[in-house]
């Protein structure tokens, strides 16, 4: 939003940052302890590249939007 | 959600799952780790966040009730597809793909696309150089105040009701999915939405559906898309599914709609393509004020008209996450035996108590389950939650607007400085939420309400269509024919419906057919009632004495000299967008015939 201070699209990067960490450190600690939950695809290890792609994401709309940043 | 012309059979079905589960003690299917309790309130903390920094930016009314009319197209075509991506919507469709087939598709595709795409490109130059506030408003400039008080009463009214039965399904269904007790559901997501309306007004409503429609997808995509990994593909998938269930036909849209016993959901080709693909769906997203409000605060009349557009395009994909999960749930739900699961209606499970059924609505979240470990199952909770919430916060913005605009300042206090009527729409968002509230418990005491809540709602879509319709296209049509037409077409509506209740085998009649079901009558409801309010607006107009030209400037096609538009390169025209749209539109239709 051009006309606010703080984008629409930062909000959306700062969750989705918070979000991709939270599930890439849970699937991380997955691999590390070898405890993985009883879901289907276990092994395809969705949290790993769901969380980082999520976190991915978030940070470039993060940064991209970041208040003060001329867009 | 198409709202309850759509849904009904969906938040119907919901609400008996709930009801059944709760009176037998069904235990939550789903269990929810610390993690996914710390993403479920990180969600809530952020709706929060932007409900409070907006504030400072909701002081005028036009700020507070039209965002200032400064959202960009993107930012307003993603809010327009939000406030309607409910999560009983996605629940319930995704039970009806399992239980219909692809077939359920229809209400994304010809029962969205060509009304959005309408909209953007037709009607909305009239809605935005009117500079009207809302579409009863529309109605005002248009044909007087009747009209347009006839309009803002039944659409505050049904608004609220409808904001009250979906939050009551809602919590039901976060009681039987997560075992959380109802009140609390309610409450808390109640309580949220208030707040972030009420501090930032329809900014604050935008940013947050804004943000729930990519929540929605981050939560939900995940489930398609391993799902056809588990099944080998779309081909695989189809393979199976005619495999597993070779006497019906789930995966062709138009190949069983020659006939009502046709198909699985009873319908006829005329039914989808009259009733849902025009009026239906014409009379939900051209003039239903929840979607049209969030158009109207776009920056400028290009952004307006191009923002429907892209919504369309997020709307033809809807299906991805919605449709193709029930149907990949035909294939990889197993009992724990390893035989295939069967889901069946609340009936039978409940005729079978304790042995272990589900139901068709159980299909998303029997998905999530299989497939999300901690912190994906909070993400597609979280996605839930937030589908409710946008549904919920558009339905309370746009009541609002509709009570300070067309009820309030009309009717109650026509001179009142600009703060006043700001604090007015803050009132009226609380009050609108309380209100809700109370309809959602009058739901939980008066089981039959839900029934005639669902009807009702079509009664007024319809009419509104004919009256904005012909008065924004037949500069002929005056002040006492809209006025007619919508009354009469709202009570031709109302009758038609009481006459099936009252004797069934009226059906025949009024959905053209003995073996029509529910959906199919109401799509045929809709298309009688819209096209009396067409003959009774014309036959009255006949009569009278038709308004000036010139006073019709801005309102009417043919009598508005719309602005010229700076060029723009072709890849940011609505016409070229709208054009990839249409070929999209037939390409999926005939890929899936």
């Amino acid at each position: 939003m051009e006309s606010t201070d703080i984008s629409i699209w930062f909000f959306i990067g700062v969750l989705l940052t918070i979000y991709g960490a939270m599930i890439l450190g849970y699937g991380l600690w997955e691999i590390v302890t070898g405890v993985t939950a009883n879901v289907v695809l276990a092994n395809l290890h969705a949290p790993i590249w769901w969380g980082a792609i999520m976190l991915a994401l978030g940070l470039f709309y993060a940064i991209r939007f970041r208040p003060g940043h001329e867009q | 959600m198409l709202d309850i012309a759509i849904t009904s059979t969906q938040t119907g079905s919901l609400l008996s799952l709930a009801k059944l589960s709760l009176a037998e003690g069904v235990s939550s299917l789903a269990h929810l780790a610390p993690l996914d309790i710390a993403v479920i309130a990180i969600y809530f903390e952020m709706v929060m966040w932007i409900g409070f920094y907006l504030k400072k930016r909701a002081n005028t009314s036009e700020e507070f009730f039209m965002a200032g009319r400064e959202m960009t197209a993107w930012i307003a075509g993603l809010s327009f597809v939000s406030a309607n991506l409910g999560s009983l919507e996605l629940m319930g469709w995704a039970g009806s793909a399992y239980q219909y087939g692809i077939l359920a598709a229809h209400w994304y595709w010809i029962g969205a696309v060509p009304a959005m795409l309408f909209l953007g490109i037709v009607m909305m130059p009239f809605y935005y150089v009117s500079k009207t506030h809302s579409v009863p408003g529309y109605l005002k400039m248009r044909f007087g105040q009747g009209s347009s008080t006839v309009a803002a009463f039944s659409f505050a009214f049904m608004t609220i009701l409808m904001s009250g039965v979906n939050m009551f399904s809602m919590a039901l269904v976060m009681k039987v999915v997560l075992g959380w007790d109802i009140t609390f559901s309610i409450v808390i997501s109640s309580l949220a939405v208030a707040a972030y309306v009420a501090l930032g007004g329809l900014r604050s409503a935008i940013f947050n559906e804004v943000l729930q429609f990519v929540l929605i997808w981050g939560g939900a995509l995940l489930v398609p898309i391993l799902g056809l990994i588990e099944a080998h593909g779309w081909t695989g998938l189809k393979a199976q599914i005619i495999h597993n269930f070779p006497t019906q036909d789930y995966l062709h849209m138009w190949k069983g709609l020659g006939h009502f016993n046709d198909n699985p959901m009873g319908v006829h080709w005329t039914g989808i393509v009259f009733g849902l693909g025009f009026v239906i769906s014409f009379g939900y997203w051209t003039t239903d004020f929840l979607v049209v409000q969030r158009v109207l605060a776009a920056n400028s009349l290009r952004s307006a008209r191009i923002a429907p557009v892209i919504g369309s395009f997020f709307k033809m994909a809807v299906p991805f996450i919605v449709i193709l999960p029930g149907l990949l749930a035909l294939v990889v739900l197993h009992n724990p035996d390893g035989s295939l699961m069967h889901l069946v209606g609340e009936d039978v499970v409940s005729a079978h108590p304790g042995a272990g059924l589900h139901s068709y609505n159980e299909v998303l979240p029997l998905m999530l389950v299989r497939y999300c470990s901690p912190g994906l199952l909070g993400l597609g909770i979280t996605a839930l939650i937030a589908g409710f919430m946008s549904g919920m916060a558009g339905n309370v913005s746009a009541f609002a607007a509709v009570w300070t605009y067309d009820i309030y300042q009309p009717l109650i206090n026509k001179k009142a400085p600009d703060q006043h009527y700001v604090a007015v729409g803050r009132w009226a968002t609380i009050l609108g939420v309380v209100v809700s509230i109370g309809a959602a418990y009058l739901v939980m005491n008066a089981k039959g309400i839900m029934d005639y809540v669902q009807a009702l709602f079509s009664f007024f879509i319809a009419p509104l269509l004919g009256s904005i319709l012909m008065g924004m296209f037949w500069k002929r049509a005056t002040k006492a024919g809209g006025f007619w037409g919508l009354l009469v077409g709202t009570v031709t509506s109302i009758s038609l419906w009481a006459w099936v209740k009252e004797d069934p085998s009226a059906l025949r009649y009024v959905a053209v057919s003995a073996n029509a079901k529910d959906m199919a009558e109401n799509m045929y409801r809709a298309l009688w009632c819209f096209s009396i309010t067409v003959i009774v607006t014309f036959v009255i107009s006949m009569f009278g004495k038709a308004r000036p030209v010139a006073e019709l400037n801005g309102l009417v096609y043919g009598a508005t000299k719309l602005p010229k538009e700076e060029p723009v390169p072709f890849y940011k025209n609505e016409w070229y967008w709208a054009a990839i749209a249409v070929v999209l539109f037939v390409a999926i239709n005939v890929i899936f015939w």
